[in-house]
């Protein structure tokens, strides 16, 4: 007990602020990721072969650069993105200037798994939609995008807690962070117990997060009431 | 009015498939017309060709006059606006309510909100469901399912509906009182009604015209009652006698039930012969009425019409 007062006292706030960090890199770029990844999300959709709007050319060129992103090795990114990033945000150094090339990352995961949740949606009420004589706006905002609420807010936890992984990696490189402070402590200095107490912070934010998503989808689904 | 003059659709693949082969068919005004036929008939295809949510390969469609085969674009949607449609599945809106399912043509066509609902709640009165207007469908039956999907495909005020297997999906009372339903709806709205289905019963209940299709092909058409008291086609006949098995299980018997056979004996004919024959096990054998047979060895069972 009185080790644990001890372990607070010399710790605590620093594994707080790196928590707060965490956070920050796990919500700003999958929001900033959902505001790009959709729209390209649905391009990728509805310009596929079986699409609303085939368009074989910016499919096939879409489809690429959205492959080439999800191939690079984060760190990778990170250094190729420095450049980038002092322009964007000043700084290539710490949590801002891990922010972006975060964001920049989980796009075209993102994108994917839009793609995917559109996909899911059963065609026979995108047809019923065309048979009412809607347009191919009508038909992404009205049904595509309602129908598919659910399996999006899904995706959004699953990007949050990859994210979490992917910031760990920036974290290594001077970002900050949870991924940062088990690395610092328990590899490098081997004060374990520091390690231990970041990872265990990690674990209660993934289930926060899970826990909070299934409720909310619990919610919002109409099919199970 | 509804012509539909030499329509051939071909898929295109491994091999080509031609799901329609020179479809000609006429549907009045107020007509409830049935198109009748197998899985794969192409019945489905064919009326999906009437609101081009599949392109013909050849032919025409001609609506009151006006050859839409080629509509696109903003035409295209118009007219679809103008044609309701309901399916197997009922394909509503598990996301949205009762209410915002039968107000989505509407908001298509940007009416106000205070009329969408006002004719939203009209319809679901005209269906029967006003007190699960804020219900969600996964709440509802299959029957109050489908009176939804109903009530929207009327939203628009449409001059045609066309019900794809709308009743293959639900009971038997359930079938009916959907039935009753389009069938007054026509009466009253003087809505045209295209009525696929694989089901004779549902056609003799509510058509007053059917087609028959098979492989593609229109076979038969004509008044309901003449055609099922005088079918012309080996097909239709098929389908009249369909609950009965063709065929014997040793297949010694060259003829199965499909058409007449060489000395123009139809199908039932047929079947009473091979009862009165009464020779080989096997033909008799799913009929156990014909086994009991009085002692001067005449089947005592009774025949089939």
């Amino acid at each position: 007990m009185e080790w644990l007062q001890g372990f607070f006292a010399d710790y605590g706030v620093m594994l707080a602020q790196e928590t707060w960090n965490t956070i920050l890199m796990m919500l700003v770029p999958t929001a900033v990721a959902y505001l790009v990844g959709i729209p390209i999300g649905v391009l990728l959709l509805v310009s596929a072969p079986g699409g609303l709007r085939p368009h074989r050319v910016l499919n096939a060129v879409l489809g690429w650069i959205v492959n080439i992103g999800r191939s690079i090795p984060f760190v990778i990114f990170i250094v190729v993105l420095i450049p980038a990033t002092r322009i964007v945000m000043g700084t290539s150094l710490g949590v801002a200037g891990a922010i972006f090339p975060l964001a920049v990352a989980a796009i075209p995961f993102v994108a994917r798994m839009v793609e995917q949740s559109l996909a899911e949606v059963d065609s026979g009420l995108i047809e019923a939609a065309q048979s009412f004589g809607a347009n191919i706006w009508q038909i992404v905002m009205k049904v595509y995008l309602k129908e598919s609420v659910p399996s999006l807010l899904r995706g959004a936890a699953i990007s949050l807690i990859t994210l979490l992984g992917y910031s760990a990696i920036a974290g290594m490189i001077g970002a900050g962070g949870l991924g940062d402070v088990a690395v610092r402590y328990g590899y490098q200095r081997y004060e374990v117990e520091v390690m231990i107490a970041a990872v265990l912070i990690c674990i209660v934010l993934v289930q926060i997060i899970q826990s909070i998503m299934n409720v909310v989808v619990r919610r919002v689904d109409k099919r199970s009431r | 009015m509804i012509q539909i003059e030499h329509l051939s659709k071909t898929y295109d693949g491994a091999s080509k498939h031609h799901a329609l082969i020179d479809v000609d068919l006429t549907i009045e005004d107020g007509d409830i017309f049935g198109i009748i036929g197998e899985s794969g008939a192409g019945k489905s295809t064919l009326v999906r060709c009437i609101n081009l949510l599949e392109r013909p390969t050849s032919g025409r469609i001609v609506i009151d006059g006006e050859d839409v085969t080629g509509y696109s674009g903003k035409q295209l949607l118009e007219l679809r606006s103008s044609i309701g449609m309901i399916f197997q599945n009922f394909s509503l809106f598990q996301q949205r309510t009762v209410l915002k399912n039968v107000t989505f043509p509407l908001e298509l066509v940007h009416e106000k909100r205070e009329h969408r609902e006002k004719r939203a709640y009209e319809l679901l009165e005209l269906v029967g469901l006003t007190e699960k207007a804020k219900s969600y469908p996964s709440q509802l039956s299959g029957g109050q399912q489908q009176r939804v999907a109903i009530a929207r495909a009327l939203a628009n005020n449409p001059r045609v509906m066309l019900c794809d297997e709308a009743t293959s999906a639900l009971d038997t009372r359930t079938t009916i009182s959907i039935l009753k339903l389009l069938k007054d709806i026509n009466e009253e709205l003087g809505v045209t009604m295209v009525v696929i289905t694989h089901s004779l019963a549902v056609a003799e209940k509510i058509c007053n015209k059917i087609a028959v299709i098979d492989k593609g092909r229109i076979v038969e058409t004509g008044e309901t009652a003449a055609v099922f008291s005088n079918p012309q086609s080996a097909v239709t006949r098929e389908l009249l006698g369909s609950d009965y098995l063709p065929g014997d299980f040793d297949g010694s018997a060259g003829t199965s039930a499909s058409g007449t056979d060489a000395r123009g004996r139809s199908a039932s004919t047929i079947l009473a012969d091979a009862i009165d024959a009464a020779s080989n096990p096997f033909v008799n054998a799913g009929r156990p009425e014909v086994h009991a047979s009085t002692s001067e060895g005449k089947p005592a069972g009774r025949r089939v019409k």
